[in-house]
């Protein structure tokens, strides 16, 4: 994976892209996300179930990985068995 | 990364919610999305290398620029106001382009017929028409999503190229999706041509903002729709907020009850204007932005609370920052440098370099970043302590009097406090002595008698150093601006040439 490409989930309908990090598995529902969903779907497993929202950016703690959620979904994200955190974005004023 | 994601995502999430509205007709998400996907399939088959405009704002603009995302082909809006020979060079240099737009215009501009051309009505319905049957696109390879010709204020057009990153890095930084509620809307008086008419369409759909276009600024005529459609937020240049001020002074309409935000950039903001402004909009919150077509759009912001706070205090230094862009955006990292590129400290004068993501600084012929990644701006500026940009005109329109630099700015401000003087501009003019020396320009107010020659000199004289003060002086009844309100020095320069 590089920047720009879309992981799918093969447990639940999330799709991510990434915007930031290269060369990592990242899991969503405790399964490796794939660029293609699979024929069957699997099961989100148990603790993995907290859900994505469109439109948020999750990280890793060393802010080395970074994913846009394009499409949400019932499984919850994570790098080797680590949670992805909701980044924390200051709000801004509308500029144009 | 594609920039057709934003109304990808928008039409996913709120597929009916009306997202943008032109001459009273009404586009959802969902069928803008269609539309964008009809045009991308037209222009996939026409085989053309560049989709481009030539159009005042409408829903053709917003259509053009996600379909040719899709289609992974450059969007070039094309400045309509342009002398036909200007224009008729612009076209050459993207040959063969998908052109919609002023369809009598091209076929005189481009007798040879190399483009494909159609007028907005004809696109519109053709897109309409095949998004019914457009399969889904995936992500192209081509990486530019817009190609913007610079105004070109001190030469031949520029071809500035921003890229699908570029501008997504500058969303995702700045806007938070679906962060507007559905009564939010937003007023686009900006031409499609400029980098802050893009920004627009691309910032309130990501946000889920509801665009209103009025495509001919005119202040009564943005004062009756900011009405009509209940306006939370606009942009303008400050030409535009000046004509605004004038006519509500005059008592044609009161502040729009809806407005909640007004943002406004592009040009330099006078500190009585922003004032004034303040003054009869008592509940707008206002947004200094600042950016430039290479850096997709704002970089460094004043907003709201720190205008009031700025308006409200007593602190020379604090007051002095309504005169400021604000600080830089958290994604960005601002410098200010000195000639040999080295880097200067709070309240010292230089050049604004720039780094981040959605800095492209990067024409078709060349990059400009430096190997480092930062962007000279060529803008003049300096930070106070806290970090608070000011801007002191461009690198360029510095005035070097026998190897001392001279800002405009200094002298222009002190002109612009004289009672009678409306408008001033100071540049270089040929010295057999310095090299150069200064020039002004001045524009008395209405039925006012102008100043003297020696009441001008003696005015400078009192207020600056003595090599600030004018060696020419032109009296005229307006200054030269291009209609973005961007003052044309080069002219003011001619009329001292010889």
């Amino acid at each position: 994976m590089k920047p720009g490409t879309k992981l799918k989930s093969t447990v639940c309908d999330t799709e991510v892209m990434v915007v930031r990090g290269s060369d990592v598995v990242v899991e969503c529902g405790g399964s490796p996300m794939a660029q293609e969903r699979p024929a069957e779907r699997g099961a989100v497993a148990a603790g993995w179930d907290k859900g994505t929202l469109i439109g948020k950016r999750y990280v890793d703690a060393a802010g080395t990985v970074e994913l846009l959620c394009v499409k949400p979904g019932k499984g919850s994200l994570s790098i080797g068995g680590v949670a992805l955190q909701l980044k924390d974005a200051k709000p801004l004023p509308a500029s144009d | 990364m594609n920039i057709s994601l934003i109304l990808q995502m928008a039409a996913d999430t709120e597929p009916d919610r009306i997202g943008l509205v032109c001459d009273s007709r009404r586009w959802c998400y969902g069928d803008l999305l269609r539309a964008a996907r009809g045009a991308a399939l037209d222009i996939l088959r026409s085989g053309c290398s560049h989709v481009a405009l030539l159009d005042e704002s409408s829903e053709a603009a917003a259509i053009a620029l996600f379909a040719a995302a899709i289609a992974g082909v450059p969007y070039v809006p094309l400045n309509y106001r342009l002398p036909d020979t200007d224009l008729a060079a612009l076209l050459k240099r993207i040959a063969p382009a998908y052109l919609i737009g002023d369809s009598a215009r091209i076929g005189k501009l481009n007798p040879e017929g190399c483009h494909a051309v159609l007028a907005r009505a004809a696109f519109v319905a053709k897109a309409e028409k095949l998004g019914e049957s457009a399969p889904v696109t995936d992500d192209p390879t081509e990486t530019i999503a817009v190609q913007i010709f610079t105004s070109g204020t001190t030469g031949t057009p520029k071809a500035a190229v921003l890229r699908h990153a570029n501008l997504l890095s500058y969303i995702l930084g700045t806007v938070e999706f679906a962060s507007a509620t559905a009564e939010e809307a937003a007023l686009v008086s900006v031409p499609p041509y400029h980098i802050a008419g893009i920004a627009a369409l691309l910032s309130s759909i990501y946000a889920l903002r509801r665009i209103v276009l009025l495509p001919a600024f005119d202040p009564d005529a943005w004062l009756t729709l900011a009405a009509a459609e209940r306006v939370t937020n606009a942009f303008l240049v400050p030409t535009m907020l000046s004509r605004i001020i004038t006519r509500v002074d005059e008592g044609a309409s009161a502040e729009p009850a809806s407005l909640r935000a007004i943002s406004y950039g592009g040009g330099r903001m006078p500190v009585e204007l922003i004032d004034r402004a303040l003054q009869l909009f008592p509940n707008t919150g206002f947004t200094n932005a600042y950016g430039l077509t290479e850096t997709s759009s704002t970089i460094a912001l004043l907003g709201p609370e720190e205008h009031r706070a700025a308006q409200a205090s007593a602190d020379p230094a604090v007051r002095a920052r309504l005169g400021s862009v604000g600080r830089p955006l958290p994604t960005v990292e601002i410098e200010i440098r000195d000639e040999s590129g080295q880097p200067l400290g709070p309240g010292e004068r230089g050049e604004i370099y720039v780094r981040g993501d959605q800095v492209s600084g990067e024409y078709r012929e060349r990059s400009a970043l430096d190997a480092q990644g930062w962007f000279p701006t060529r803008d003049a500026g300096w930070m106070d302590s806290e970090g608070y940009l000011f801007l002191a005109g461009r690198a360029d329109d510095v005035i070097v009097r026998g190897g001392e630099n001279i800002s405009p700015g200094e002298i222009e401000a002190v002109l612009l406090s004289h009672p009678v003087i409306a408008d001033a501009a100071a540049v270089a003019v040929p010295s057999l002595e310095w090299g150069e020396a200064v020039g002004i320009a001045v524009v008395a107010k209405p039925n006012q008698p102008p100043p003297s020659e020696d009441e001008l000199r003696t005015l400078i004289r009192s207020r600056l150093r003595s090599s600030r003060v004018p060696e020419r002086i032109a009296i005229l009844d307006a200054l030269p601006y291009n209609e973005m309100g961007k003052l044309l020095r080069r002219e003011v320069r001619k009329l001292f040439q010889g």
